[in-house]
């Protein structure tokens, strides 16, 4: 044993066994087994000073609350260390690649966030008086300039504030032209097998009926299959393209055409934008509508599920039905037209309360700037290219879905691989977890059996993807092997072992309530 | 360029690996007459001082609601926001993360969505709350929808109190799903009418309190009345700061409760990203929209969360989901629990007993002026005043006295022929000396 000259040993003793180890407390190492701010006594405790005020509330009368609410407080100290200690229980992009299938995590730069976090931007109020508001409305008209060069689109709706909602604000124009032009009763909206959640789910939100076309055996849209089912019922097709098996839609235009030619619209699914940004515009491919996420492919901060933004592109023949608002130019410097009376526009209504996300498009444009028309089209080159290259180092021991060709901005796998190896795609994600790496998106897209979908994006150096690939290319050798209680256990060494997901739908517990997990009903009052 | 890592021989080390002799031939699916071969018409890449100096630039041009005297309100507020919460969503792994997919590595946003959801229940006074909404007026919204699954009935009662253009967001989105909307006339003590409205045909009644006058209501009796009819009462909430002193939802016999949660932990942000608050009775969380985070054990057996119920969600239900939402507002929920947490139960009540009297110092303030009728009879922290010579020219009129005045009503509901109606609102963050120049301001413009 070697020992520091106070007697400290420095090295460990070879003969402790660590395995199956644990603390009398339930912490692992630094990290302490964290009770809910609900659970940490302060009833009466507040982190905040305020002045008292100056006059009553009699006036109210009964109005008032009387009964407690029931909230916890926390002095700052107590504030920081609960929340800073639960952060060290995710994995973050910062920390390691997060190579999640159609999310697009890529590096979300500082730059961004001081720049939304200036006066000028995050201390404006939706409806200060518009003079006073000048250099915000050029922020979102330079933003709208962009998006509409990066697509060949001519007009872009920005208050969607995400993807999915994005998509309701393109489906909502296509309902509202349709109207216009003596088409209200197309009641159909065709999605291909393979399209993410959202978009059927929107489409039903919109009171549209859904049919699926179906998949060529290359991963692509059936055209075939979408021929015979463009009828005069048909509202919409709503395509991702790149699609979500991370392939482009080859015949794209000759969709467009059928489509255009059947009397429908063509939705484009933006998720996959990363790819083909600076490179390819939709304007060019027959699209009608698009929503880009600006949380993705312009790498505004996902924030634990949020906050997105989903502006939406539209084409000529969709513009008119925007919704409001929107910035227009006049004699006085900008202005934004927030209702529809007496503008030429039939905008069909309003998506939210106020403009969209604008701390979104701070951060976004910020990013775009950065970039420019270079950088944005070596952004989609290297997405593409760190996909290829991923796809070509796991090949040998995984199987590709669509080994032929190239791929776009993610790699798609299937789990015929691992047959016979008793694990599954589940097992194999949560083994990646123990290796330092989150999961891809697994079983998704539905046609693919066991998918695993990968996207590294382009801000991952190659060294990060190599070490990727070589812990992915371990854990298939050793599936293989017949190692599964590697991968049944899985994972080992995270914060958490496996979660119980059923318990946890079967009985839902949604909220702590009192006299939980054995802690005494506290005193409700703070007087 | 800076957030790019690849080098040159990165490239072509990764595309001999790959097999392909250019990146353009990984672009061979794309259509030749797509295929792009010159830089679209866009400055090129810039570096951090050239961006940096763009966008000072465009936000010099803005007055901050800091700037000086301030008071718009109708549906955001300006508060303050401890430094803490703000340097606790900058870190990584809360910032840098994305939906929690994966529980064994997510559990500090999933016990933060846990306690989010904790916290809005109790503000709420319902047993449930969702993890989150995009903001107010789409929780309103989906708010309407849910109603609809709930008693299978397709008419929805909107009163005349609701914020114009959560009105107009719900009618967007519930109309088009082919729901009927009843929206009453705008008027300043509103929330009786909706009484004769109510029939069996009836899927919910939406009123707001404070609405969007700052007239605060008791709604037990419109409670009453909907469930009589078998129908929901939503009730909601722009000003969550107004929990702390007012009566809960559910005390009232709300069975949804939909608020704009910006005001706690959240900026104004010229309007989002903002933060919806969803609760409702525990029966109803099967039609609930929105992502739920839940309570489990992990193989260990240790306490744990995930977010569950997904069998409502359209990335497994699709087309029969309870709503098509995916991301929904994590970072802005996060921020809104460690103020809360910050604030505690002492610091919530606190603060909103400083909201009214502030509203109150205004009130008396503005009432002195002569010319000037109070409109709004019980209010919480904003009110509503009439103004001669029209509500938006007084506003445009002030702003050379360096006040900013209000919410013209006429800009959130140009039709309903409130010209003269100005909405003003008072937090912790207007001081006495704010408040003088306003009165005075506005006495000499009406002298």
């Amino acid at each position: 044993m070697t020992m520091l000259n106070v007697g400290r040993p420095t090295r460990p003793d070879g003969a402790a066994e660590s395995a199956g180890h644990t603390s009398l407390t339930g912490g692992r190492g630094l990290l302490q087994d964290e009770p809910l701010i609900f659970e940490l006594g302060g009833w009466s405790k507040t982190g905040v000073d305020l002045a008292a005020p100056s006059q009553d509330a009699s006036d109210l009368g009964d109005l008032v609350r009387s009964a407690p609410i029931g909230l916890p407080g926390l002095s700052e100290p107590e504030a920081m260390r609960h929340y800073v200690r639960l952060s060290q229980k995710n994995h973050a992009i910062d920390l390691a690649l997060y190579p999640l299938g159609s999310c697009t995590m890529k590096h979300n730069p500082r730059l961004n966030e001081k720049m939304a976090r200036l006066a000028g931007f995050a201390d404006l109020h939706p409806l200060a008086p518009q003079s006073t508001v000048q250099g915000a409305l050029a922020l979102m008209d330079r933003l709208a300039h962009w998006l509409k060069t990066l697509t060949g689109m001519p007009a872009v709706a920005l208050s969607p504030k995400a993807g999915a909602h994005g998509e309701l604000c393109g489906l909502l124009c296509i309902k509202a032209a349709h109207e216009a032009n003596g088409q209200g009763h197309r009641r159909t909206v065709l999605v291909p097998t393979s399209a993410h959640g959202t978009n059927p789910a929107t489409a039903a939100f919109v009171g549209y009926s859904v049919v699926e076309i179906a998949q060529t055996q290359d991963g692509r849209v059936d055209i075939a299959d979408l021929a015979a089912k463009l009828s005069p019922d048909v509202a919409a097709i709503m395509v991702t393209n790149p699609n979500t098996c991370g392939l482009f839609e080859r015949d794209v235009i000759e969709i467009a055409r059928l489509t255009h030619e059947a009397g429908a619209y063509f939705y484009c699914d933006g998720a996959n934008f990363n790819a083909i940004v600076g490179r390819v515009r939709q304007g060019d491919l027959g699209v009608d509508a698009m929503h880009i996420n600006l949380h993705k492919t312009f790498s505004t901060p996902h924030g634990g599920g949020g906050p997105g933004a989903g502006p939406v592109v539209l084409s000529a023949a969709l513009a008119a039905h925007a919704p409001a608002p929107w910035v227009v130019s006049g004699p006085d410097g900008l202005r934004l037209v927030e209702e529809t009376v007496d503008e030429a526009a039939q905008g069909f209504g309003r998506m939210s309360a106020f403009h969209g996300q604008m701390g979104m498009f701070v951060r976004a444009y910020a990013y775009m700037v950065s970039h420019g028309a270079d950088g944005l089209r070596q952004v989609a080159e290297d997405a593409v290219l760190n996909a290829n290259y991923v796809k070509a180092r796991l090949s040998p021991v995984m199987s590709p879905a669509f080994p032929e060709g190239p791929c776009m901005h993610e790699a798609l796998f299937d789990d015929a691989w691992l047959e016979g190896t008793g694990v599954t795609t589940l097992d194999f994600a949560k083994a990646m977890i123990d290796e330092g790496f989150h999961p891809m998106t697994m079983y998704f897209p539905l046609v693919v059996h066991g998918a695993m979908l990968i996207e590294p994006t382009e801000t991952e150096p190659k060294q990060e993807l190599d070490r990727f690939c070589e812990a992915l290319i371990a854990l298939a050798h050793a599936a293989k092997a017949g190692d599964a209680d590697r991968f049944k256990g899985a994972p080992y060494l995270a914060p958490m072992r496996r979660l119980d997901e059923t318990l946890a739908a079967r009985k839902p517990k949604l909220t702590w309530r009192r006299g939980d997990n054995g802690v005494a009903p506290a005193p409700l009052a703070a007087e | 360029m800076r957030y790019l890592p690849l080098t040159p021989a990165d490239r072509a080390e990764m595309l001999a690996t790959i097999g392909a002799r250019s990146i353009d031939e990984l672009f061979v699916d794309v259509p030749a007459a797509a295929r792009k071969a010159e830089l679209f018409d866009l400055p090129l890449h810039a570096g951090e001082l050239e961006v940096e100096r763009e966008l000072a630039g465009l936000a010099a041009l803005n007055r901050p609601a800091g700037a000086g005297p301030f008071f718009c309100g109708a549906g955001a507020y300006k508060h303050h926001v401890p430094a803490t919460v703000d340097h606790i969503i900058q870190r990584s792994e809360f910032l840098t993360s994305y939906t929690p997919y994966q529980p064994e590595i997510a559990q500090g946003t999933l016990q933060v969505l846990f306690e989010f959801q904790t916290q809005v229940a109790a503000l709420t006074g319902l047993e449930v709350a969702n993890a989150s909404m995009y903001d107010g007026s789409t929780a309103c919204a989906e708010a309407v929808m849910m109603a609809q699954r709930v008693t299978r009935r397709k008419k929805a009662v909107l009163s005349g109190g609701l914020h114009p253009h959560y009105a107009a967001t719900t009618q967007t989105i519930a109309h088009a799903e082919g729901m009927e909307i009843v929206r009453q006339a705008a008027a300043i003590d509103a929330e009786a009418a909706v009484l004769d409205a109510i029939d069996a045909d009836t899927a919910a009644v939406v009123v707001q309190t404070p609405n969007v006058f700052g007239v605060v209501t008791d709604v037990t009796k419109i409670a009453e009345a909907a469930h009589a009819a078998g129908a929901l009462l939503i009730v909601v909430t722009t000003e969550a700061v107004s929990y702390g002193l007012l009566k809960s939802p559910g005390e009232m016999g709300a069975d949804i409760a939909v608020a704009e949660g910006q005001s706690i932990g959240n900026g104004l942000n010229f309007g989002g990203p903002y933060v919806g608050l969803f609760a409702c009775r525990e029966k109803l969380v099967r039609q609930m929209p929105g992502r739920l985070c839940g309570e489990t054990v992990d193989a260990e057996g240790r306490r744990g969360y995930v977010l569950t119920l997904s069998t409502r969600e359209q990335h497994i239900r699709r087309e029969k989901a309870t709503s098509n939402i995916c991301t929904n507002s994590g970072l802005c929920a996060l921020a809104f629990t460690i103020h809360l947490s910050l604030l505690g139960e002492t610091g919530l009540r606190q603060l909103a007993a400083l909201n009214h009297a502030k509203a109150r110092e205004l009130c008396d303030a503005l009432a002195a002026v002569p010319g000037v009728e109070v409109l709004t009879p019980r209010f919480f922290n904003e009110l509503a005043i009439r103004v001669k010579g029209g509500a938006a020219r007084t506003v445009e009129a002030l702003l050379a006295d360096g006040v900013v005045a209000g919410v013209p009503f006429s800009r959130l509901d140009p039709s309903a022929g409130l010209d003269d109606v100005l909405l003003v609102a008072a937090t912790e963050t207007t001081s006495t000396e704010d408040i003088q120049a306003f009165a005075q301001a506005l006495a000499g413009r009406t002298a």
